[in-house]
């Protein structure tokens, strides 16, 4: 009775400070670290390169948060990215320009997305189940359409010049010399600090995760959250898999193949509970980071692959187990 | 068993729960343990069945300085303590939970099937519940987990039981059952430490009592040698003076919710009753009559059959939740930590959660806004806390039960249905939270208010209906309604 609510009754101890920021005090250290061992990490050219690899893994996780907050997960962003991205070549095979292919893309991202979303509330299937379904169809779905090959030189096939321009300058364009992935990265992450902080759809994000009794008690529409969260975790995804085509010129069906774990870890890595109700965008970019960062250091220090996969687990264990810790 | 603390004390972090608290327990008696929440009687029980550690202080068993590091080890010394909050795994059956890291084997780990069967159901029938053992633990209704939590501990040989508000949750009848169990046990040498709320239950059970205040040691008294006022003097330090306050000057209106016919299966039938605005319509039953279920479907979180609710007059089609909040209805259920609360949420978000729209602009929170509503949440209930974003979790269970009611009473509501609004909460928050309920009425709210606390029922209701199976099987008066009356109905007997 009494205990619980004396057992915490200094506000704020250092330690939770730590657990707060804990990925952000990670990633400067890692930064500081490998910076010294490595002067080729430290150059601003790195720096970039850095973030436009950010991007693509920092994309879905943003949506992959949400879901994760709404006590759900989603394992079909990877497979979402690919049809998504496939439908996009092959309208544009068929002669549609860019323009109009690359916005169906993302409202076919959307529906593929809401679909996890409409297999979660109104099926009633467990989260890690009805995405596992869309997972594996969606991947069937992009291997059927392409016949299991890429499709290539898109930007040839975009259309007229401002087309082929818009194609190209999604993925590989620059900014006054920012690319511009990464301008959609900063983008979003605003955008998403923005939604799930100061609306009240965040709120019932956050409330869904948290207690979905009560928070369908005080008339918050979980069914409409949930589906919207998924919705919104493929069109990331989608989004994703544009940039993702437009840099490689070339579309293919095996796209995204494993991203969703690299999501949920950086989610993980954010101090997201696994479970809902608890975490932060903010979490989840330092998350993200750090994951770039040990993969770009590594591979500037030339650790062996197989190595940089065990030294990232560690770092993601050590991590999330601090996060209990607190 | 006998059983002495002296001089204890613990604190968590800088927070000193326990001050030279102390407690002797004698052989074969029934004694009381209270205090207000947050006196520090769980925590003086958990350090003596080894939960936590002390800081100071001894505990003589027999005469024998004792340290248990674990409840188990307090469990293989005959001390079991049952805890308020269910610890029983909701997938399993009820033969399985009583089993549970006991189970009676065949040898290499093979369960003797027959022989768990044959013991359950004596301990089952010695209780006198009637719950089948191979029922599905969610199944069953909150007061019959408890039974079989109770149950469980009768199944190691306890020569000392701790219960932690055993009752809260319990029908009449399952307390009745419950009592005669502890008698039982009295006559034959367990002596029981019972903790709870409920005066009328300690007066009607216990040998002693010792009382509790802040951490420190109050007091202990034969109960024949005290009445209900000393025990509250003691606990709270001062008078508190009516049980239940009264409701003066305070204008019976025109009809706000009329409920017709309301059916559901075997659930509830042709449920009828009107409720007008500054009336409190007390809702008596047994647990399991459908008195909880009546309200969710009142309330669009349970589909009924046939039947229609009206507000001011006019039908509403309740579907769910959200279509009874904009009908003007709220809804403060039985259960705050699963239904109530966002737990792991400050009361700041549990507030604005119920009042999105209050605190938003176009879906855009309004910082301003949802922070002078919190504001205004915790002076006018009177919530003890740090500030607006303590975690729910860290609260009392008083505290926690007036952040569910400052939110709901914000949303405005027409008609505001209380289930069970003071289970688990002292006197000092009871009376606080009779005093709101009084409030509200005062302001029009036509308050349905449903309670398995008879005293509680009888002392804030104008009227009082009382559900049996399902059935209304009577409205009565409250000026002519007392304790028996209302047994009489709710036992499906007539007047």
């Amino acid at each position: 009775m009494g205990n619980t609510a004396t057992k915490t009754l200094n506000k704020k101890s250092w330690t939770s400070y730590l657990g707060e920021y804990g990925a952000f005090i990670a990633l400067v250290l890692l930064v500081v670290v490998i910076s010294i061992i490595s002067p080729d990490f430290r150059t601003a050219g790195n720096f970039l390169n850095l973030l436009r690899q950010a991007t693509f893994n920092g994309l879905i996780a943003f949506g992959m948060t949400c879901v994760i907050l709404s006590d759900g997960i989603d394992l079909s962003v990877g497979s979402t990215l690919a049809l998504s991205a496939v439908i996009c070549a092959k309208l544009m095979t068929s002669g549609i320009p860019a323009l109009a292919a690359m916005p169906i893309a993302l409202v076919v991202g959307t529906l593929l997305g809401a679909v996890s979303g409409l297999l979660v509330t109104k099926g009633r299937l467990q989260p890690f189940i009805a995405t596992l379904v869309t997972m594996t169809a969606y991947r069937g779905l992009a291997m059927i359409l392409t016949d299991g090959k890429p499709i290539s030189r898109l930007a040839e096939i975009a259309g007229s010049s401002a087309n082929q321009f818009a194609f190209k300058f999604a993925g590989r364009g620059n900014f006054i010399n920012i690319p511009v992935p990464a301008i959609l990265l900063v983008l979003s992450l605003v955008i998403f600090y923005f939604v799930l902080n100061k609306t009240t759809f965040g709120r019932k994000v956050y409330a869904t995760g948290s207690n979905a009794k009560c928070a369908k008690l005080v008339g918050v529409n979980i069914t409409k959250t949930k589906i919207i969260v998924y919705a919104l975790s493929g069109f990331m995804s989608a989004l994703t898999g544009l940039l993702l085509i437009s840099r490689l010129d070339s579309a293919q069906p095996t796209l995204g193949d494993g991203y969703e774990l690299d999501a949920i870890a950086a989610v993980a890595l954010g101090g997201t509970s696994m479970s809902g109700g608890r975490g932060k965008i903010t979490g989840t970019i330092a998350g993200v980071l750090i994951i770039a960062v040990l993969n770009n250091g590594m591979n500037l220090l030339e650790v062996s692959s197989y190595y940089q996969d065990v030294i990232k687990a560690v770092v993601i264990l050590v991590a999330v187990l601090s996060d209990h810790k607190r | 068993m006998n059983i002495e603390m002296k001089g204890i004390n613990k604190s968590f972090g800088t927070n000193q729960v326990l001050k030279d608290a102390g407690f002797l327990l004698k052989d074969g008696e029934v004694h009381a343990l209270m205090g207000e929440n947050g006196a520090g009687k769980s925590t003086l029980m958990k350090i003596l069945t080894g939960v936590y550690t002390r800081d100071a202080g001894t505990v003589l068993v027999d005469g024998q300085e004792v340290v248990y590091k674990s409840p188990q080890e307090a469990e293989k010394a005959g001390i079991v303590f049952i805890y308020q909050e269910l610890n029983v795994l909701f997938d399993l059956t009820v033969e399985e939970n009583l089993f549970m890291g006991k189970e009676i084997t065949k040898g290499f780990g093979i369960c003797d099937k027959k022989a768990m069967r044959k013991k359950a159901q004596e301990v089952m029938d010695r209780m006198g519940v009637n719950i089948p053992i191979n029922a599905v633990m969610s199944d069953l209704s909150v007061g019959q987990q408890q039974m079989v939590e109770i149950c469980k501990a009768l199944m190691v040989d306890a020569k000392v039981l701790i219960m932690d508000e055993p009752t809260a949750a319990l029908t009449q009848s399952e307390t009745e059952g419950l009592f005669r169990l502890i008698n039982d046990l009295r006559k034959k040498g367990v002596s029981i430490v019972y903790i709870s709320h409920r005066m009328e239950e300690i007066f009607e059970l216990c040998d002693r009592i010792t009382i509790l205040r802040d951490g420190t040691y109050v007091g202990t008294e034969n109960i024949k040698d005290i009445n209900m006022d000393d025990v509250v003097r003691m606990m709270i330090g001062r008078e508190i003076g009516e049980r239940y306050p009264k409701r003066e000057g305070v204008k019976i209106g025109d009809e706000v919710i009329c409920v017709e016919n309301l059916c559901k299966g075997k659930t509830f039938q042709n449920v009828n009753f009107r409720v007008h605005a500054g009336e409190v319509l007390g809702v008596s039953g047994l647990m399991g009559a459908g008195r909880t279920e009546i309200m969710h479907a009142i309330f669009g979180n349970l589909p009924y059959d046939s039947g229609r609710v009206l507000i001011n007059g006019e039908a509403i089609d309740i579907k769910c939740a959200r279509d009874a909040i904009n009908a003007g209805i709220g809804f403060i259920t039985e259960d705050r930590k699963t239904e109530g609360l966002l737990l792991e949420k400050s009361i700041a978000e549990n507030i604005e959660l119920a009042n999105l729209g209050k605190v938003s602009k176009k879906s855009v929170l309004s910082k301003s806004k949802g922070r002078e509503l919190v504001k205004k949440g915790i002076e006018e209930f009177r919530i003890k806390c740090f500030g607006p974003e303590h975690e729910c979790n860290n609260l009392s269970g008083g505290n926690q039960q007036k952040v569910v009611i400052a939110k709901w009473v914000y949303t405005d509501p027409k008609v505001l249905i209380l289930d069970e609004p003071t289970r688990g909460v002292d006197i000092g928050a009871k009376k606080e939270i009779y005093n709101v309920i009084n409030d509200l009425a005062a302001k029009g709210v036509a308050v349905i208010m449903v309670s398995s606390e008879l005293p509680e029922v009888l002392g804030m209701s104008d009227r009082i209906m009382v559900v049996h199976e399902g059935r209304v099987t009577g409205i009565i008066d409250a000026a002519q309604a007392d304790q028996e009356k209302v047994m009489t109905l709710a036992t499906g007997g007539t007047l």
